[in-house]
């Protein structure tokens, strides 16, 4: 049998119909089944009336798999796809902002600079800065400021699909 | 034409073929219940004491009847005390409509007078759930939730229709179809891996079959049995099967997991393929993981793909329904040998038969085996929950689906007397008889006046041993015989309850009265309750002990109360 321990983040898109509640249902659902949301997103996808999750959860394969047919059992669920690993594209992105006096500015815009991100909004005080990457990136760049800095984080959550095969 | 949101429904409910329902009435559904009595001809309207009753009704009405249970009760206090009943359906997978009234759309969110969110409430208990937010929409909901409840893996779907909309008058127009693109329940097999379990049954030469609720609900009862005669296979069941297989067959050896027969367990853990038709092998069935059927292939067949693979791994995954897969499975050659395993498995049960041990008190197993023999032979039994359903399961020789009814994934206590009733309104022309415990008769014991107001020939037989006798069980053996809260040497005078109701009652404490009462119960031709008190200390034996594997059953405690109840 499979190494059940083996936990690691699983990433997968879910194209659902868009009706009241129906994030809810998603979410309750793995959390129900004992699972921990890493990432939620949702917007509207191509086709007309639907919307599409991308849900990184963290657990075994089995768990994993059991989940996927779970989401799928909700009935206004049309499809659950995996994303594998190797295949991914993903992105995330941040709002943060960021407290800066005069002597500090010109390092903080270095950094930002360094990291492709973009400063968004100015005052006197500091900065808002948006970074947009794989989650990792956003994870590394949040880092890079010192935590007295970071006044507040905001994030999208991860957006991903298999590239083309 | 124009009509009423609440007139819709009605109409829906007729389209549908509705024959039975229950209510319970109240503030959010006086219109709708209004419109029902003025335009539902054809519909029968039963009203309990109280909501979770009237669900368990509709439920059992469902179980016994192959149709749907519908239940209509009020917002508020009124949906969430069908929670239970739905609760109960949905472990079960029986189909079941749950409407419910709502404050009006304007009153949402605001804690209105009975406002409850029953559909968040109910999210994770129903296989659908839906709030109508205009009258528009109406009759595509109830479509859709009927639709949705029966097919595929049935379950309950619940409706929550506010008070504005009820009285919101549109065009009446009944979609004749549905087209619900993310919601299609699968029709037949993978032929790859039908073929692949073909060549594992051929290979095999102790097969065994476990049969489930899935294949009593689909209606391949006689198929299966068919199909088994002619390749010689054994087949155990599980709670929800039971029946399926004919209890004085054979080919049958009992049920399975904690309490099953001693032979039926022996069977599963000497197995070589365990062909699975239509169960979710529960931990009540499998014992210790990784233990149960340790040198079988499994075969899966089940309709809900998410069962494959849930609790145990399979080795052949089958996603179809059971008739499908049995109708396939009937047009291949199987060709394994089974006569030695047979022999092996006959030879077993005759030395491991189910029994229990007289004492001169009142032994509830041969209370069972009484009402067995005496009872005819397409009895309904509704089950409570506990001591008393598992005496039903071992001692009752089903011999057609449909007949066992039991909240068997649940465990919901109270069930019993309410689901006999949906029983006996579904079925009037045959024998439905109620077995509970003291414990669960008094959760539903105000139906009792529901009995009477329909005069339904309900027969009730309530195993008493003032205990709340499975915990007590566990408490022998856990405990030390501690036993906290399950004491119930208080109880009424069951007899005196039962007159109150104008019911007829009789009591009995000798084992040689119990013949001549149950005599009594079966050629009663109004209800009539039997109380009988039992051996109090009586256990159900076989017993799978938590954390053990199915061969580990035992038949005694008493190696392990003299050991301080630790089992080694």
């Amino acid at each position: 049998m499979k190494d059940q321990t083996q936990l690691r983040d699983h990433t997968f898109s879910v194209l659902v119909y868009n009706e009241p509640g129906v994030l809810a249902k998603v979410s309750g659902l793995i959390t129900r089944r004992g699972f921990n949301i890493e990432s939620f997103s949702a917007g509207d996808a191509k086709e007309k009336g639907m919307c599409r999750l991308t849900i990184i959860v963290k657990g075994d394969d089995r768990g994993i798999e059991q989940i996927q047919k779970q989401i799928y059992k909700i009935i206004d669920t049309v499809k659950v796809s995996p994303i594998e690993e190797e295949d991914k594209i993903e992105m995330e992105m941040a709002l943060m902002k960021i407290k800066a006096r005069n002597g500090e500015k010109m390092e903080i815009l270095q950094l930002v600079s360094v990291h492709k991100a973009g400063v968004v909004d100015t005052s006197p005080d500091g900065f808002v800065v948006a970074m947009m990457g794989e989650r990792r990136e956003v994870d590394r760049f949040i880092r890079t400021f010192p935590p007295n800095n970071v006044l507040e984080i905001a994030r999208t959550g991860v957006v991903a699909m298999n590239r083309w095969n | 034409m124009k009509m009423k949101g609440s007139r819709i429904l009605v109409e829906c409910l007729k389209r549908e073929k509705v024959e039975v329902m229950f209510y319970y009435t109240g503030g959010s559904v006086v219109s709708l219940i209004d419109d029902l009595h003025e335009y539902g001809e054809g519909i029968a309207c039963y009203q309990p004491r109280h909501e979770q009753a009237g669900t368990h009704s509709a439920d059992a009405y469902a179980r016994s009847t192959g149709k749907v249970g519908v239940m209509l009760v009020t917002s508020g206090p009124g949906a969430t005390n069908t929670v239970t009943g739905i609760a109960t359906a949905h472990m079960d997978s029986v189909p079941l409509i749950v409407i419910t009234g709502q404050v009006p759309t304007s009153k949402i969110g605001t804690d209105a007078f009975q406002e409850a969110d029953i559909t968040g409430i109910t999210l994770p208990l129903t296989k659908a759930n839906f709030i109508v937010r205009s009258a528009d929409d109406l009759a595509l909901t109830i479509k859709k939730a009927f639709y949705i409840a029966c097919t595929g893996r049935p379950g309950p779907v619940l409706v929550d229709i506010p008070v504005d909309v009820q009285h919101q008058e549109v065009v009446f127009h009944y979609p004749e179809k549905l087209d619900l693109k993310s919601y299609k329940p699968v029709t037949s097999g993978h032929p790859g891996q039908i073929k692949s379990a073909v060549e594992a049954i051929n290979r095999s030469r102790k097969p065994l079959v476990i049969a489930g609720g899935g294949v009593a609900f689909s209606g391949s009862t006689s198929l299966l049995n068919r199909l088994l005669d002619r390749w010689n296979i054994p087949v155990v069941t599980t709670l929800m099967g039971r029946g399926v297989s004919p209890g004085n067959n054979d080919l049958f050896y009992g049920g399975i997991g904690m309490h099953g027969s001693l032979f039926g367990n022996y069977a599963v853990v000497n197995s070589d393929l365990i062909l699975a038709l239509g169960v979710r092998f529960s931990d009540r069935i499998i014992g210790k993981p990784g233990t149960f059927a340790p040198n079988a292939k499994i075969i899966h067949v089940d309709i809900d793909p998410a069962e494959i693979g849930k609790n145990i791994p399979v080795d052949i995954p089958i996603v179809a329904p059971v008739k499908n897969f049995l109708e396939t499975l009937e047009k291949q050659e199987i060709t394994c040998d089974t006569s030695e395993w047979i022999k092996e498995l006959k030879q077993y049960r005759a030395q491991h038969p189910l029994t229990y041990k007289n004492n001169g008190r009142v032994k509830a197993q041969y209370v069972i085996e009484t009402a067995n023999r005496l009872f005819p032979g397409n009895t309904i039994v509704a089950t409570d929950v506990g001591q008393n359903q598992m005496w039903v399961a071992q001692y009752f020789k089903f011999s057609h689906p449909r007949c066992f009814i039991s909240s068997s994934g649940l465990g919901t206590m109270g069930f019993g007397l309410p689901a006999a009733i949906g029983a006996k309104i579904g079925n009037p022309d045959r024998e439905v008889l109620m077995v509970s415990g003291d414990g669960g008769f008094q959760m539903n014991i105000q139906e009792l006046t529901t009995i009477k107001k329909y005069n339904l020939s309900v027969k009730m037989i309530v195993l008493d041993n003032a205990y709340l006798g499975m915990v007590r069980q566990w408490q022998e053996l856990l405990c030390q015989k501690r036993y906290s809260g399950t004491t119930m040497t208080d109880n009424p005078d069951f007899v005196r309850v039962a007159d109150a109701f104008d019911i007829k009652a009789r009591k009995i404490s000798e084992p040689g009265e119990v013949e001549d009462a149950i005599r009594e119960l079966v050629e009663s031709e109004e209800s009539m309750l039997l109380h009988v008190a039992i051996d109090r200390e009586e256990n159900v034996f076989p017993m799978v002990p938590a954390g053990k594997s199915l061969a580990q059953a035992i038949t005694t405690f008493e190696p392990f109360t003299k050991n301080n109840g630790v089992i080694k």
